[in-house]
């Protein structure tokens, strides 16, 4: 928003030479004299807003087209943000007088991020990759030995780029090559770790993807128009355009809609069913407990007169508030991270390929946080099943051949059976 | 290694250089122009430094010895205080003495970014023992198994906090400072506790898993140096100009032989070579691997007339130590040279000065870093997956798993395999 007040603030170049370099540094004095200015009384903001609106659009229509499409283009759809925004962060701290004595070192980046995508998705879609694979004989024996040693194919790729990486130092740049490849490694895992429990959420049902995802959204909007109309106090110094009062009516509002909205997403089957393998057609499956709604008797609450004798409500409705109490109070710390970032390294945005928001790692910023706390979350409270039980199911469905776990489980069948007769 | 500079000081001529004053750890920059090419067959000083680092040498082989005899909970310690040492010779290299005087609370940050890692990393790998252990009394063992339950959850929220805590702590001007100590912490703890977990990972599994490979580590390290001692004469790569393509050739040689009779010396002690159920410290008794059990190879007929023996018994673990032998002597010397790249980078002689002789522990861990990640990697792909069959599982259900959980994999699996069958 900087940009479309900059020409009534006089920009004096008192010699900063800097400035003509990139285009995307924040100019120190219109900072300075707008830096302090709310929403609320900027002029030109109802112009900006409708930029933001007209993209904001957009991006909403393709994501709900793709939630339609399913689970396999969700994943595309995340490994194709992913790689936009490992190059707008790999392209970040780039330097371009070194680089140019560094030939193929921004092929190795390259190398890590496919390592590490393979790591990452092997892991993740291993199982469901078997499961799709079982008709044809020669696929699922080179997919099963592919899986079965999919953590030293990575080592060793990994390890390839660490040598690589060593046999090209040179000399007067090993300060600027181990800078980049600290970077590297931690964009990698920014990006990565984020994006991975990502992709496993959604093949544990697509709600446990679009609920978080929807909540930042809304809580975004919700506190960009409670600032627009009622901001005053200003909340961090690090975001001068976030306020108190749009802070805490976004909370209400994302902790409402987070009610409200995982009734209305719990009743869908497509929404709510794990995908056990990479297919794309449609699901059919047992909601599961938390899907099926409780009625609660409202007799003693309410007078008589209202018509409503007893709610009905879905038991993930009450995960779905601390999901909106996460995502209202802790996710924006990550938009907070990135605003520190791009004023520490003095960027306006990472990129610049979404007009009104600036790049795709903006847009990211809190969805990542979410992300995490969204599987961490289905993982230790909704999710209930022993984690010893896992490895070794993981263990028989890797290493068997599907004759030996057949026979594995005629055997386990016949021994249960003798030591729990009746319980059969 | 540790470079000989510091003997020599007093021989080359100085120019004032004020950076110099700040550091004792840096490299006088002349000083390194001029030795740089100084191979250790010519340097007049060799024998007198040799002395100093054979003496601590010995020193760490006791005590590594005294603790492996003591068993798998002390070793575990071990690596832990080494863990800590490392982390704290890294973590000050990151500051700079007078911007940090106006944040404090950095180093306390650091810290509790450290003590999560290690509570996150240690509860994973180590819950199935910890639940073993507390068996006995009922109430600890609920607590026990809650807490594992909820490790993921505990931890990521230390980390939240620690992440919002960072965040509130950003001071106007400093913020690219914060930033990039902020990064760094997390690359430091990444590298130190990725190697160690992978380390404690082995060293449960049995103690052979551990001490074989830190064993060939430190065998390359000292036949690298005593081939160069002797013979060394071609530079092997510009980062460590000490080091020989003949102490390089040499050691390799001399590592893979020593990894196929070391490993039939270790493995015939039942202490090294039985996993560890459990945190006890106590005596271990366990039926033995097949792995480490001999192996009767008959001998082609033209050498038979020779020998005595008309076989001879090789344990299959001798073939998987020729592999790691193989590792520890071609590709573990990178995480040296990257060390050593690290070291000029940043201008710095040692990350620390704790071992007289060798510089700092991290000086001593570099190459066993790459080596122990390797050796739990190549543990479970080469040598635990082959022994899975329909018996061996059969026997882990059956033991490790109770009557409701086996159950639940009953039922589980038969859904899957249902699936498979349409």
């Amino acid at each position: 928003m900087q940009k479309d007040t900059s020409t009534s603030a006089p920009s004096t170049t008192s010699g900063r030479i800097r400035h003509r370099k990139r285009s995307n540094e924040v100019i120190p004095e219109v900072s300075k004299a707008n830096g302090t200015q709310l929403l609320v009384n900027d002029k030109s903001k109802y112009k900006s807003m409708l930029i933001r609106a007209y993209s904001s659009v957009w991006m909403i229509g393709g994501f709900v087209l793709i939630i339609y499409m399913g689970h396999l283009y969700i994943t595309a759809m995340v490994v194709v943000i992913q790689i936009f925004m490992a190059r707008e962060l790999f392209n970040l701290l780039r330097r371009a007088h070194e680089d140019r004595q560094l030939p193929g070192f921004r092929l190795l980046n390259w190398h890590f991020f496919f390592t590490a995508m393979l790591f990452v998705y092997g892991r993740i879609l291993s199982q469901r990759l078997v499961n799709t694979v079982t008709s044809d004989m020669v696929l699922y024996r080179l997919v099963s030995s592919l899986i079965k040693y999919h953590t030293v194919i990575c080592y060793s790729l990994y390890i390839a780029g660490f040598m690589w990486f060593i046999l090209t130092l040179k000399k007067k740049m090993y300060k600027y090559q181990f800078g980049q490849y600290a970077w590297t490694h931690m964009i990698l895992i920014v990006v990565f770790g984020q994006s991975s429990f990502t992709v496993a959420s959604i093949f544990e049902g697509i709600f446990w993807f679009l609920l978080p995802a929807t909540l930042i959204v809304i809580n975004d909007i919700a506190a960009y128009i409670f600032g627009f109309f009622f901001g005053k106090t200003p909340l961090i110094k690090l975001s001068p355009k976030k306020t108190w009062e749009g802070f805490i009516g976004a909370s209400v509002t994302t902790i409402i809609s987070a009610f409200l909205l995982a009734d209305i997403m719990g009743h869908s089957q497509w929404l709510t069913c794990p995908r056990k393998d990479l297919s794309t057609g449609w699901l059919h499956c047992d909601p599961g407990p938390l899907f099926k709604p409780e009625s609660y008797s409202l007799l003693g609450w309410t007078p008589h007169w209202f018509p409503w004798k007893e709610v009905s409500i879905l038991p993930v409705q009450w995960h779905a508030l601390c999901l909106g109490l996460f995502a209202s109070i802790i996710a924006p710390f990550g938009g907070f991270f990135a605003s520190g970032f791009k004023r520490a390294f003095k960027i306006k945005d990472f990129g610049d390929s979404i007009p009104g928001h600036g790049g795709i790692t903006d847009r990211m910023d809190c969805q990542m946080v979410m992300a995490v706390f969204a599987y961490i979350y289905h993982q230790s409270f909704v999710v209930q099943h022993s984690l010893s039980v896992e490895m070794i199911l993981d263990q028989i469905l890797i290493n068997l051949s599907f004759n030996e776990q057949e026979a594995l489980y005629g055997r386990l069948g016949e021994i249960l059976q003798q030591g729990i007769p009746g319980k059969f | 290694m540790r470079d000989i500079h510091t003997d020599h000081s007093c021989n080359s001529p100085r120019t004032p250089n004020f950076r110099q004053r700040r550091r004792s750890n840096e490299i006088p920059a002349e000083i390194n122009k001029s030795n740089g090419n100084f191979l250790l067959v010519d340097d007049k000083f060799k024998y007198r430094s040799m002395w100093i680092r054979a003496y601590s040498s010995m020193w760490m082989l006791a005590s590594v010895s005294l603790i492996v005899y003591l068993g798998h909970l002390y070793i575990w310690a071990m690596v832990v205080i080494i863990q800590i040492f490392m982390a704290s010779e890294l973590f000050n290299l990151l500051i700079r003495a007078t911007q940090d005087r106006r944040l404090p609370k950095f180093k306390l940050l650091n810290w509790h970014f450290f003590f999560t890692a290690m509570l996150f990393v240690y509860g994973r790998i180590l819950s199935k023992q910890l639940v073993n252990t507390v068996t006995s009394d009922k109430f600890l063992f609920r607590l026990v198994c809650n807490l594992i339950k909820y490790q993921m959850v505990i931890c990521y929220f230390l980390y939240i906090a620690g992440f919002v805590w960072f965040i509130l702590s950003l001071k106007k001007r400093y913020y690219k400072y914060q930033f990039g100590q902020y990064a760094w912490t997390h690359m430091i703890l990444i590298v130190v506790f990725t190697q160690s977990a992978f380390t404690v990972a082995n060293i449960f599994e049995g103690i052979f898993w551990f001490l074989f490979p830190a064993s060939l580590i430190a065998i390359n390290d000292v036949g690298a140096y005593f081939f160069g001692f002797y013979f060394g004469r071609t530079p092997l790569i510009k980062l460590s100009p000490k080091k020989t393509w003949e102490g390089f050739i040499g050691a390799s040689v001399a590592t893979m032989i020593a990894a196929f009779t070391f490993a039939n010396f270790l493995a015939r002690f039942q202490w090294l070579t039985c996993p560890r159920k459990d945190l006890s410290t106590g005596w271990l008794q366990c039926d033995p691997d097949p792995i480490f059990k001999p192996e009767y190879i008959p001998l082609p007929g033209l050498i038979s007339h020779w020998l005595p023996w008309k076989e001879i018994a090789v344990l299959p673990v001798q073939w998987h130590a020729l592999w790691m032998g193989l590792f520890a002597s071609i590709i573990a010397p990178f995480g040296g040279f990257f060390a050593s790249g690290f070291k000029r980078a940043f201008k710095i002689k040692d990350f620390g000065d704790s071992i007289p002789g060798h510089g700092g522990f991290t000086d001593r861990m570099d190459c066993q870093m790459v080596m122990a990640v390797f050796v739990y990697i190549y543990h479970q792909s080469f040598v635990v997956a082959e022994d899975y069959s329909v018996e061996t599982l059969l026997d882990q259900i059956m033991r490790n798993l109770g009557s409701e959980e086996q159950l639940a994999l009953y039922a589980k699996l038969g859904q899957i395999l249902q699936e498979r069958r349409l």
